[in-house]
């Protein structure tokens, strides 16, 4: 778990009626995979679900915090599409480009007990920045 | 949020008059201890809202009122076109045309006690819920376009439902003016799989039973009865909405500075009604309700034929189906003035009073059926709209009891078992596939709404016609 000042790592920020999810990296790619862990959380637990199967996605965007709402999106997508949960996230940011790889498995709602669906990523508290420590943060609140 | 901040402009309407770049004032509407127990956000994102171009009147929260995105949830606004009014996806949400309809069955709640446990297996194997659910009905591209023009009238067409239903649905089960042919091929993609699904979160189907009356007139128009099991379905327009809600909240980010708005916030995403990107918004945000309208006919369907598997020749007619998440356009008086208006109602329910809203009889004659969601182990409200409610806040009124406790503290407070176990030892049984799921959703993560719709009422919104207690609740 990693709060705003915390190390590299993920978790969820209080909302009242959604979710806020945070990723905390030594550089802004791997702030942004602990941010996809964070939001994967929400929906189930990581520990649950195995890296079984590989999905590729890309996204570009000028500003960071774009980026970070797209490639949010982009794995909901993935999940809402493929009927997945992804446990496993690498990214790739090169200029304005994104190229994320995540692995998961097919939802079993037995096994998984999903909670919740992620409807979207949000502007709300959307944030990417490298803190004074030289830690990166990037997180926003999900609508589930 | 602290009263003594606001100005007190009546017992439950609170003033935040305009200052700085608000171009009009911020109401809230509330008793002392609703606004006591409102998120600090909420001043801050309608306080936001009246800044908008366009505002006319007020920028208004419901008694529900919590901390959303871009616009509060339970907040109200409405927009000028010719004063360069806006149009805001985030003040509609990602899951568009959101909202409740309720069955009024020849069913006793006795009659749903003596088979209750079957009956809720039954019900919870027929209406597919919860993440990564798949309904049983797949369109191809011409389908989907069909479905995303009519509405629930596609749905009835199509066999789901039938055609007196319509009339008790607002714009009579569909909306005029979609566009499904600019609908993104992504949304489509994300709704293939997910008609008649119901959806996960806050979402349900329950079965009720009508505990208390308050009007009697408006009870015998809605064919209410003291005992009676009503049927209520909570849901939206699916993964169509939730496409189109984030596809259209990044393009106004982005699009926004080059219209001239500036925004108090960018989560305020929004263009202006009559620019290309406000019209085509438009277009694809009407196609989105008609997918919800669409999808509640399906799912009504659904639930109808379980209730005859049990019951055989029981009757469940649709009392009506209200969403709680649109922008339409409507008539309102504004300064004396007949004006044509963009209202956009987020976790806010339409609330015409008698003669107003062109409502079938015999609800015409004591106004538009508001449903006020529960939570599960709470009770849930039947009103109907009052007309000081145009005046009061644009012929709006709440939409459930809004979250007091965010889902990750609920997680930790209550556990799912226990949640199932303690409401089945007060006789309501309650599925989902997720115990997690239901831990979020506890009825102590929620404002007491009885509360809630008592505000409504003194502050003229809706007058209280029925309360009803859950007996069985499908959770996605």
């Amino acid at each position: 778990m990693a709060g705003e000042t915390g190390p590299p790592g993920w978790s969820h920020f209080p909302h009242q009626g959604d979710v806020g999810v945070r990723g905390i990296g030594r550089d802004m790619a791997e702030a942004f995979e602990n941010a996809a862990r964070a939001m994967t959380e929400v929906v189930a637990p990581l520990d649950t679900i195995r890296p079984a199967q590989s999905v590729t996605v890309s996204c570009r965007a000028a500003d960071p915090s774009i980026l970070l709402l797209d490639w949010l999106n982009e794995v909901i997508y993935a999940m809402a599409t493929r009927s997945m949960l992804f446990s496993d996230f690498r990214v790739g940011i090169e200029g304005e480009a994104l190229v994320g790889e995540m692995r998961g498995e097919p939802v079993e709602p037995k096994r998984h007990e999903p909670s919740v669906e992620p409807k979207g990523a949000t502007l709300t508290e959307l944030r990417v920045e490298q803190r004074p420590d030289g830690l990166w943060l990037a997180q926003c609140v999900v609508d589930v | 949020m602290d009263p003594t901040t606001l100005e007190q402009i009546s017992p439950y309407e609170w003033q935040i008059p305009p200052t700085g770049d608000m171009r009009v004032s911020a109401v809230i509407i509330a008793d002392e201890d609703l606004i006591r127990g409102m998120d600090e956000k909420v001043r801050q994102q309608i306080t936001n809202v009246a800044c908008l171009p366009g505002i006319v009147r007020a920028a208004y929260a419901m008694p529900d009122a919590h901390w959303g995105y871009g616009f509060p949830i339970g907040g109200v606004a409405a927009f000028d076109p010719d004063q360069g009014g806006v149009i805001s996806a985030g003040g509609v949400g990602f899951d568009i045309s959101c909202g409740v309809r309720m069955l009024a069955t020849n069913l006793t709640a006795a009659q749903i006690r003596s088979r209750q446990r079957d009956f809720a297996h039954e019900m919870s194997r027929s209406i597919p819920a919860g993440v990564g659910s798949r309904g049983r009905i797949h369109l191809d591209d011409a389908g989907m376009d069909d479905m995303l023009t009519g509405g629930a009238r596609w749905a009835v067409t199509e066999g789901y439902g039938t055609v007196e239903d319509l009339e008790r649905i607002e714009e009579q089960g569909q909306m005029a003016g979609a566009t499904p042919g600019v609908v993104s091929p992504r949304a489509k993609r994300r709704q293939r799989d997910e008609m008649g699904t119901l959806g996960s979160g806050n979402h349900y189907l329950e079965v009720q039973e009508v505990t208390d009356i308050f009007d009697d007139a408006a009870v015998r128009a809605y064919g209410l009865s003291p005992g009676q099991a009503v049927v209520t379905i909570h849901c939206g327009s699916r993964g169509l909405g939730h496409q189109i809600g984030t596809e259209y909240l990044r393009e106004m980010a982005l699009a926004a500075p080059g219209y001239g708005i500036i925004l108090p916030d960018r989560e305020l995403a929004c263009a202006p009604i009559n620019s290309e990107l406000g019209q085509r918004y438009l277009g694809v945000m009407r196609a989105g309700i008609n997918c919800a309208l669409a999808n509640r006919q399906i799912l009504t369907h659904l639930a109808r034929g379980v209730l005859e598997r049990f019951f055989p020749g029981c009757q469940a007619p649709l009392l009506y189906d209200v969403s709680h998440n649109t922008c339409k356009e409507e008539l309102h008086e504004i300064d004396g003035e007949q004006k044509r208006l963009f209202v956009h109602r987020k976790g806010a329910t339409r609330s015409f009073g008698p003669g107003m809203g062109n409502m079938p009889p015999p609800l015409n004659k004591v106004g538009q059926p508001v449903l006020i969601g529960g939570s599960m182990g709470t009770e849930s409200w039947v009103l109907a709209g009052d007309e000081r409610s145009e005046a009061a806040a644009l012929s709006s009124a709440c939409h459930g009891a809004g979250r007091a406790m965010s889902r990750h503290q609920a997680a930790r407070t209550w556990t799912g078992r226990g949640v199932q176990d303690e409401l089945a030892a007060r006789g309501i049984i309650v599925t989902s596939p997720s115990r997690r799921g239901i831990a979020e959703e506890a009825p102590g993560a929620y404002k007491n709404v009885t509360r809630v719709v008592e505000s409504a009422e003194r502050a003229g919104l809706a007058r209280r016609v029925a309360r009803l207690a859950p007996l069985v609740c499908v959770k996605g």
